[in-house]
Order: structure tokens, then sequence, then C-alpha cells
């Protein structure tokens, strides 16, 4: 069949002494020689999907960046309106999450699987939480008028007019709602894997999924990093 | 690095738990005291520096998180190469759109002889309003134009 | 001990054919619906994206047809073909479905799809769930497309420019959900070709053992990941500015234009790679294999891959010359535009140095490698008037804009989609098609090509703006000598299409290796079985090495 295949010097390395590794796993996928091969490939993937996720954001941060250069005063003046402490403890809630989202991956890599579905589900109390300090901020926002472009009817500001105050809000609701639409997604993710966690499923030969979740739980949380200080801290 | 990689990576045994939860809980008061400091900052008012400690800080903060709670610090180099593309692709992005946007009213030496239009206020065609200092109503747009006025005497080389 | 020596392009084929392979194995509607097969996933994709260039060409056909009079009128009729309003609907039909439904996947997702596992000896791609997923987002972004069409469709021009697009009547919003969908496609399609040759490479294939054809899909892979994210944001504000007003964009409401146009062509430029590259990809295959000769420069081929996906990001302004983009910035992006030229030329010239003394056979592929040659260098040179601002400012939003994209998009992406079809045709179906047949078809499709775009490069040089319903008499010569061109076009792919419909009639009839290529999809069965090879290949020799090897009986 394959001409090459028959007269060569038997690769040494990569095609062999992987044979054994764990190829009975119930979750290795046929056309992955080692589940490491298989991991690292998910990994790898879950990483390009990342990228993507930075350029999506990037291009609202983008925006944000060029129509604030075009209003300064107006984005200045609207991101008083923005409450500081809100901003501060979501940014605190969202670090403890990160950090027991990675201890819930540590636990469920070294077999631990009882302490890692405790981690999880602690994981997705604080994105509860994020979420609860969020409507509050929406819904003060919405009572003062401080909608999105075309709805925005506040009154009281100091360039009566301008466009600057509608388009600073739409990039506001914009972007926190993107996040938070991905706060939701990580929700559920988190809670298909802490079902899994429950029924045994993960272990230190096979906790892939934990692993993919936790790495995008990881950039959610990056994303904020980067929203606070540029909506919350400006005055 | 790349021992330290292997071990890390494989799935069989302890050998994966090279780094204990220590290294998690100084990170997570790394990030914390960073937070702190962040907000300390804002307070003090350093004009167009506040926006740029800010953004140090939150480039500090998210460090943290991708080297440590991500891993990247003991993962294979390729996940932080892909990373780092796109951080690199959002610069790019970025920093063409902003030269675009803060010299759309510098004009090249040969092109000044529009300049030379009779600008009497209110006898200017509406599109000359536009490269002319002061005379926006908004102001928003007008912060780079005097260069134009800068740049005339060269305008007549062409 | 017996040995026999091969020259390792040698045509084989008398091995009996395994009776089962990826066609017959399992049957029914679900069997390939369901399928994570990624020989079966490029077949759909196959389909879909011809389906899709069948409909856009027919759309094409209609506008050359509206332009053949100035009256639109045909045989003494009262009534013009197409009116104003018509006109504009069916020419942003023709593009939005040419560049989004067709070409962007046409190759990486139906051809790529079906050759790339093969060719780096793996069993599937990296996510065989997502490469399914990939192809019902297609679909829905297809159905998408199709719905705004039949609500009354869309007069913007496929790209969507504001304050026109958030402004006029029609089903705007759902059309660019549907290009936002087919952007997920395209985006996981990418995400997947990446994993795959970083991890599942056979054994002893190094990155520079890759056939030239992964280098192109690669780079293609790295612009859909890196650059659909922001056309994906890029019409989200779109959709909001219609809705909401955010005023970004509108200038009514304090937005800028010309920043619609950077996020849109921060997209659109590297995605004219996504469609090129792959065009290009397939080139380097069908150059050495029909001049049975090493490649001249694999490393220059490879890396100006690569570079060209690189330099793909910071061209873009170069679209938008005279939009009202800062003279700075203008200039900046014309130096930057010349830099496309330099990985651009490595290929051409390495390509024409493997042809040089080589053993060349002018079989169907070869033909439009040939032919692809030619019309890619008009559209490249072409390009040079385009990129230099004194030229541009006179061509700009001319037909010699049109004849030149056409030249590239078209006279090089297409005309390589048909070659690796012709290449591939065998190891897909098992069956040979008519050469006769296929020559001829190649041949007119060169002459229809040149009448119908040539033509327009004469005409945008007179001054004739695109998208314009009425012009000028003195053009009509012209108009009327291009709609002609494009009947021949037409009649040269309806050709194509019928004889290799013909081909699926016969019994399998395809060697394995019917060209003699020496990369590894030529190693396993036509058609292949349907974990791909018997057993796992393992790489010790240069992707084009046609010396000859013994072969132990």
């Amino acid at each position: 069949m394959s001409t090459t295949s028959v007269d060569l010097p038997s690769h040494g390395g990569h095609g062999d002494g992987h044979g054994a590794h764990g190829l009975d796993n119930p979750h290795h996928q046929h056309h992955f020689t080692t589940m490491e091969q298989q991991f690292d490939t998910a990994k790898l993937g879950m990483w390009l999907f990342l990228a993507t996720e930075i350029l999506l954001f990037g291009g609202l941060f983008v925006g944000f960046g060029l129509m604030q250069q075009r209003y300064p005063r107006e984005f200045v003046e609207a991101h008083t309106h923005l409450v500081r402490w809100q901003g501060s403890l979501n940014t605190i809630i969202l670090l403890i999450s990160s950090f027991t989202m990675v201890m819930g991956v540590q636990a469920a890599k070294t077999n631990k699987q009882a302490r890692s579905a405790l981690y999880l589900v602690l994981t997705i109390l604080c994105a509860c939480a994020f979420l609860v300090v969020k409507y509050f901020e929406y819904a003060h926002k919405f009572e003062e008028g401080w909608l999105p472009g075309k709805f925005y009817h506040a009154t009281g500001d100091s360039i009566p007019g301008s466009h600057g105050y509608a388009t600073f809000f739409a990039f506001y609701f914009m972007m926190t709602g993107l996040h938070g639409i991905h706060i939701l997604a990580g929700i559920g993710l988190l809670s298909w894997i802490l079902m899994r966690t429950r029924k045994g499923e993960f272990s230190h030969t096979y906790y892939t999924p934990v692993d993919l979740v936790g790495l995008y739980w990881h950039i959610v949380d990056l994303i904020w990093i980067y929203l606070f200080p540029l909506y919350y801290l400006i005055q | 690095m790349s021992t330290h990689t292997e071990i890390t990576h494989s799935h069989d045994g302890e050998a994966g738990v090279a780094h204990g939860s220590a290294i998690y809980v100084k990170t997570l008061l790394a990030l914390l005291f960073l937070t702190g400091i962040t907000i300390g900052a804002s307070y003090i008012d350093l004009g167009s520096g506040n926006v740029v400690v800010a953004l140090i800080i939150a480039t500090i903060k998210a460090s943290l998180v991708v080297l440590f709670f991500m891993h990247l610090r003991w993962d294979k180099p390729v996940y932080g190469i892909v990373a780092m593309a796109g951080f690199l692709f959002l610069g790019i992005f970025l920093m063409f759109d902003l030269m675009d946007q803060e010299t759309r009213n510098y004009y090249l030496p040969q092109n000044l002889h529009r300049t030379e239009v009779p600008l009497t206020p209110g006898t200017a065609p509406a599109a000359m309003t536009e490269i002319l200092p002061d005379t926006s109503a908004t102001g928003a747009a007008a912060a780079p134009a005097p260069a134009a006025g800068e740049k005339a005497p060269e305008g007549d080389k062409k | 001990m017996d040995y026999q020596v091969l020259t390792m392009g040698a045509k084989t084929g008398s091995l009996p054919r395994p009776k089962k392979n990826y066609l017959n194995e399992s049957h029914g509607f679900m069997s390939w619906a369901g399928t994570l097969d990624h020989k079966r996933i490029g077949i759909m994709y196959l389909v879909g994206v011809m389906t899709a260039f069948l409909l856009g060409g027919c759309f094409a056909l209609l506008v050359r047809l509206t332009l053949l009079t100035p009256t639109h009128m045909l045989f003494g009729s009262k009534t013009p073909i197409l009116t104003a309003e018509q006109y504009n609907r069916v020419f942003t039909l023709h593009g939005a479905i040419m560049v989004f439904l067709f070409i962007i996947p046409a190759i990486p997702a139906s051809l790529g799809n079906f050759v790339l596992p093969l060719m780096l000896g793996a069993k599937d791609v990296a996510f065989p769930r997502l490469n399914l997923a990939s192809f019902y987002l297609w679909l829905t972004g297809a159905a998408m497309a199709i719905g705004a069409m039949v609500l009354g469709a869309v007069d913007t021009g496929w790209t969507f420019y504001t304050p026109y697009s958030t402004t006029t009547d029609g089903p705007v919003t759902l059309m660019t959900s549907a290009v936002f969908v087919l952007g997920f496609s395209s985006i996981f399609t990418g995400l997947n070709f990446i994993a795959t040759v970083h991890k599942l490479r056979a054994p002893g294939m190094g990155w520079f053992d890759l056939p030239l054809f992964i280098w192109g899909i690669y780079s293609t892979a790295l612009i859909q990941v890196l650059a659909t994210p922001v056309l994906g944001i890029t019409l989200v504000l779109l959709m909001l500015e219609r809705g909401f007003g955010i005023g970004i964009f509108d200038p009514r409401i304090g937005g800028d234009p010309v920043l619609f146009q950077h996020f849109f062509w921060f997209y659109s430029h590297p995605a004219v790679y996504i469609m090129i590259l792959p065009g290009m990809a397939i080139i380097s295959e069908l150059i050495p294999t029909f001049s049975h000769k090493t490649i001249f420069g694999y490393r220059a081929i490879a890396y100006s891959s690569v570079s060209l996906a690189l330099v793909s990001f910071i061209v873009w302004g170069h679209h938008m010359f005279v939009a009202g983009q800062s003279q700075l910035a203008t200039v900046v992006f014309s130096a930057l535009t010349f830099l496309v030229a330099i990985p651009s030329g490595v290929k051409v010239f390495n390509w024409l140095c493997t042809m040089y003394e080589g053993n060349i056979s002018l079989e169907t592929p070869m033909c439009y490698a040939i032919s692809f040659l030619v019309l890619f260098t008009i559209g490249g040179l072409t390009g040079i008037f385009l990129g230099t601002l004194s030229t541009d400012v006179h061509l700009t939003d001319t037909y010699f804009v049109v004849a030149h994209f056409h030249f590239v998009m078209m006279g090089g992406t297409v005309t390589a989609f048909l070659g690796g079809l012709h290449y591939w045709w065998p190891k897909m179906t098992g069956r040979m098609y008519s050469e006769k047949w296929g020559r001829t078809a190649c041949v007119l499709y060169t002459i229809g090509f040149n009448m119908t775009f040539l033509t327009q490069f004469f005409l945008g040089s007179k001054g004739m703006p695109r998208r314009y319903y009425n012009y000028l008499d003195q053009f009509q010569p012209l108009h009327a000598f291009s709609t002609v061109g494009s009947w021949v076009l037409g009649l040269s792919l309806f050709m194509t299409l019928a004889y290799l419909l013909a081909s699926l009639r016969k019994p399998m009839d395809a060697p394995d290796n019917p060209w003699g290529g020496t990369t590894l999809e030529w190693q396993c069965s036509s058609p292949p079985i349907m974990h791909n090879f018997e057993e796992q290949p393992v790489v010790a020799r240069d992707p084009y090495d046609y010396r000859p090897v013994k072969v132990k009986i």
C-alpha cells in the first residue's frame, strides 16, 4: 500500500514508547496516538479560541479608545456616573473566582474530586454575585436615563446635545454586556463540568474539560481587569 | 524548562503537582494588592498619566493571571505565542486607527495650497471649516489643527 | 530479498482496491448529516460552496446581461431586464454570496478539509465535531442570507458601508447576522486546521517536510483566526448602530464613517488572503506534480505564505485612499502595500523555476495552473496601479478596480480551485473525468475570462465607474464585449459541471496515484478508506522528492 512505510528504518522517539499511554481510557479519540497528544491538541485549540476572544473584545476597546479621543470631555463626565465601589467589588469577586477556579482545576488533576466540586460551586457563586452587583448597576443607569444611543435621555449634562454621552453609554453597555454574556456562558460551562465531576468522570488521567473551562474563566477575568480601570477609575 | 514542561503535562501519577496551591494564594494576594494600588492611584491627579498608570497596572495583573492561573509559566511556549499574537494584532489595529484619526487634519506639504482659499469667516465652504483651527463648535476635533498652519510656508515649493 | 526500483512519482493503482471506502462505508442521510469524517464533511462543503458558486454566478450573468445595452432592454422590449433598484440588489447578492458563501470557504473548507489530514498522514482533523459544527454554521449562515434575499434583498454592496447601510431599508440586519455566523464558521475551520497541523503530523514529518499546500492552508488559518473576530464585532456594531443609534459610524449622530471602513477592512483585507493563499497553495502542488520535478525554493515558498499572511494585516488602508482617511495614513498604507509584491513575486518566480527544464505534462489541472500564472500575474501587476496614490485617485471605484479584483479573486482563486478540484477529483470520487473535455473547458474558461475582465480594465481607465446602472453610449461596445465574454465563461463552467457529474456515473476507475504525485494523499487508495491509511505512514523523504527509491516487494 504505502510505498514509503515499507523500507524505512523504524522511526524512534515520536511514534514509539507511547503505546501504553492511556489508550484504554474511555475518553481517548481514535485519531490521536496518545492521551497526551489529545490533551495538548485540545489545549492548543482553546488558546486559539482565547486569541479570537481577545480580538473580539479588542475591537470594542479600539472603538472605545477612538471615541474617547473624539469626545474627551463628555467621556470623562460620563465616567463619573459609574459607581466606583461597585466596580471595585466586582473586581475583587472575579479575582477570587479565578482563584477558586484554579484551585478546582488543581484538585481535579490530583484526584480530589470532592474538593474540586466544592471549588467549582464557589466559582459559580462568585459568578452569580458578580451578576447581582451588575444588576444593581444596570438598574441605576436605567432609572437615570443613561442609556445607549438614541435611548439616552438623561438631563443635566454640561455639554447639552452632544452625542458623546450616548456613545459612552453605548460602549459601556456593549462592553460590560458582552462580558456579562461571557459570565453567563461561564456559569453554564461551570455547571456542566460540576455535574461531570459529581459523576466522577474526571481523574488525573482525564481532566481536559475542567482545564479548558478554567482557561476560559480566566480570560473572562482578564478582560474585566482591563474594563475596570478604563471605566470606573477615570475622573 | 523543557523537563519541567513535561512534568506538568504528564497525566500519569502525582508528577503533575509540580506547583502547590501556595503559589495560587500568593498570586491572588498580589492581584488584590494591585487592585488596591490602582484604585488608590486613581485618586491622584496625574492628568493623562492616570490612564497610563491604570493600564500598566492592569497589564501586570493580566500577566499574573496568564502566567500563574493559566499556567503559561510552566506550559509550552506555543500557547503563549498564540495569546501574544492576539494582543499583537490588536495593537496593530489600534495603532493604525489612532494614526489615522489623530492626523486627519495634517496635510502633506504639496497639498497645502488648499489653505490658500480666502478664509474670511462665514464665506469658507462647509468642507473647509473642518481644517480651520477653532472654528469647529465642539472643539473636539480641533486639537491638532494648528499644525496645518505651521507647515504652511513649505507649501509653496511644489 | 527482491527489490523493485520505483520512481516516487510513479503512477500506481493496479493494486486491488479495498471493497470498503469512505463513500460506501455507511449509507443513509444521517450517515452523512451526522458524520465526523473530514472527507465527508469536505464533500458536503464542496456541494455547498458549488451551489453558492452557481447562484452567485447566475447573478453575475444577470448583471452582465443588464449592462449589455445602455437602455438595459433587449429585442425591442419595453421593460428593462432589471430596474435600477433590482440591479443594486443583484450585484450586492453576487458580491456577498461569492465572497462570504463561496470563495472564503471554497478551498480551505472543501478541498482543504478533504486533503489536509491525508497530506499530514493523519486519521482526521484535530476536532472532528467542531468541523461538523463549522459546516452547520455555514449552512445556517447560507440559510439566513437566502432568507434576506427572499425578504427583499440588500442593496448596500457586499461591503455594507455606513452610513448608507445604517439608514437604507431592507433586511440589512439579517444579512449582516448571516455574515456574522459565516465568520464563526470560518474561525472554527481555521482553528481546527492550525491545531491539526501542529499536533497531527505523521511521525517523521517536521515543519519543513510539510507539503506546500499545508503551508498555504496554515497561513490562511492564521488569518481566519486572527482577523475574523474583528469582522464579527464590526457587524455587531453595525447592527447596533441601526437598532440603537450608538453613534460610532453614522456622522449625523457623531460617528465616523471612515472608522467603519477601518473596522471592515481590518478583516476584509486579510480576507483577500484567506481567498488567494489557498489558491497559491494548490498551485504549489500542481506545478511540481505536472513538471515531475522537485519544487524550486521550497522554504522560500513556505516563508512567503506566512509572510503574506502577516503583511496582509498592515495594508488595509489602501481601500480608503480617497475615503477621507488622513494623508499620513494614506502614504504609510501605500508604502506598506508594495510589500505585498515581494512574497507574491517570490512565489511566482519559484513556480516558473520549478517548470524550467521540467518534464511538463499538460493534463487538465496543469492547464488550470498555467492559466492561473497568467491571470494572477495580470491581477497582481494591476494592483500596483491601485496601490500607487496618484493613479489610484483616477482609478478608484472604476471598472479598473472591478477587473483587478476579479483577476485576483476569480483568475487567481477560482482558477486554482478548479485546478485543485480536477487534481483531487480522482481521489475524492475514485473516478477519472474526460481529459478531452477538461482541457477544452479550461481553454474556453481562460478565453471567456479574459474577454469579460480584460475589457473592464479598458472601461475603467476610460472612467466607467463601478456599480453604476447607467453608462454613456460610447462605452457600449466594450460593455457588450464583456457581456459576451461572460457567456463564454459561463458556458465553460457549466461544461465543467456536466462532465464532472457525468464521470460519477462510471464505475470507479481512478488509480491511486493518477498524476504521479509524491505527497502522502496519493499513497492511500482512491477513494480512501474510512480511516485514510491502512497503516500509519512514516515520513523520511522530502515532500517533492522525485528521485527513484528502492522498494522491497
